[in-house]
């Protein structure tokens, strides 16, 4: 699925994080989160229409709760920008398209 | 028909109960309503508004066994949706509602023409929660800070968590977060609560929860996450230090009426006056309503908020009648 949002759970994260090209923006999320749900849409759209460029895939910190637990992630949604398998910018709290785009533009090169 | 025009009969701005309410009864008397719905965000100021940050609501009626927020209020839209509403998931940046039709902009606000015009505008952008204003709260914003516990409980597993608020959102939220927590402690300004009876009853009946009484967080500590606070006794002044790892705040709400200044009437605390032309949710601004918290400070609910919704939607299509 080149333009949708992969998952990582804890068994495939290093993997799919350190063989990426790209950046990859992971977004923490539970399925109890209300406003996790409100930023899907648009991190859907944010995947499709910058293809190449970034990726974007999913972790369930109710699953998965090793990586949450190593990135010390305590509020959701949380996204954390990774390049080369290293974390380089971390975004707390749910916003809109045009905020996070433009917290992401530096990385979408 | 969707415009009239470019112009529409009526634009909502907001998103919770009322102005979805107003969206259902002006979709249903065919007036094609443009929703200005908000844009997400992490606190309640967002599309669906207040309850997307609860669990469960047992007070509105005919859901006999409770129904979660965030689901009622995505039944909410999709009901309104069902009738012909437009929803954008935008949020209003200026409004200009010195002349019929009314302007008002998404995005940037210094462009020379608004983005929608209306000939009547509903507002019901809500309140929002208020936090400490104190510069380290800030800092640690989703280091244990959190303003969602709906969100954030899940990471204070056998934590020690303080809930700062008298109010029902404050118990509301320190009896959630002992499903995880492994103590919370309710820092409130006051010797007693401000809280309905039932949920008084059901946090003093909590063995997790303890109480510190007159008393306000004075300042919170940690370099990279919150390690504790230091609270202030406001009889004494004497400051002593809780242990926690975890910070929820709900002193109290704002009303969202920034947009507004110097252009609607409001009161000293920012709520919007109503019942000033035709109609009881009507503005001092002719064809402009207002509904939901943002001209309410008294009642607060979700179902009053809806049923001023109601009253909005009512009041604007009579206008339009008389007025078109």
């Amino acid at each position: 699925m080149a333009d949708g949002i992969s998952t990582l759970t804890d068994t495939t994260f290093d993997e799919e994080i350190g063989a990426a090209g790209e950046p990859v923006v992971v977004d923490f999320w539970a399925e109890w989160c209300g406003p996790c749900k409100m930023i899907t849409p648009i991190l859907e759209e944010i995947a499709a229409e910058h293809a190449g460029k970034v990726k974007v895939a999913k972790l369930n910190v109710d699953d998965n709760p090793n990586v949450a637990r190593r990135f010390e992630v305590m509020s959701i949604p949380t996204l954390i920008v990774f390049r080369d398998g290293q974390p380089i910018h971390r975004m707390i709290g749910a916003k809109g398209k045009g905020q996070l785009l433009q917290e992401l533009s530096e990385f979408i090169v | 028909m969707a415009v009239n025009g470019d112009v529409r009969n009526v634009i909502i701005i907001g998103s919770g109960p009322a102005g979805l309410t107003a969206a259902i009864y002006s979709a249903r008397a065919n007036l094609a309503p443009l929703v200005l719905e908000g844009e997400p965000s992490s606190t309640s100021d967002q599309p669906g508004g207040q309850l997307m940050l609860t669990t469960d609501v047992e007070n509105y009626p005919g859901f006999p066994q409770g129904i979660l927020g965030p689901q009622l209020m995505l039944d909410f839209r999709e009901q309104a949706a069902r009738f012909g509403a437009e929803l954008q998931t935008v949020k209003a940046s200026k409004v200009d509602l010195s002349s019929r039709p009314y302007g008002v902009w998404v995005g940037d606000p210094n462009t020379p023409e608004p983005t929608y015009r209306g000939d009547t505008i509903i507002v019901s952008t809500g309140a929002q929660a208020l936090m400490l204003d104190l510069p380290n709260e800030q800092r640690l914003l989703g280091y244990g800070v959190s303003t969602c516990a709906t969100c954030d409980g899940f990471f204070f597993r056998d934590q020690d968590i303080v809930v700062v608020g008298g109010g029902d959102s404050a118990l509301e939220e320190a009896i959630f977060l002992t499903k995880f927590a492994r103590s919370v402690t309710l820092v409130h300004r006051r010797d007693q609560l401000r809280a309905s009876k039932i949920m008084q009853d059901r946090a003093t009946a909590n063995p997790k929860i303890r109480f510190v009484w007159n008393s306000v967080v004075h300042d919170v500590i940690g370099d990279s996450k919150v390690e504790g606070l230091h609270v202030r006794n406001v009889l004494t002044d004497e400051v002593t230090t809780l242990d926690a790892t975890g910070l929820f705040v709900a002193i109290g709400h704002v009303p969202n009426t920034d947009l507004f200044k110097g252009q609607l009437d409001m009161e000293d605390n920012g709520y919007l006056i109503t019942g000033q032309g035709e109609g009881a949710t009507s503005t001092n601004v002719e064809g402009v309503f207002a509904c939901g918290d943002v001209q309410d400070h008294v009642y607060r609910q979700a179902i009053t908020a809806a049923g001023s919704g109601c009253m909005a939607a009512i009041d604007a299509e009579r206008w339009l009648e008389h007025h078109s």
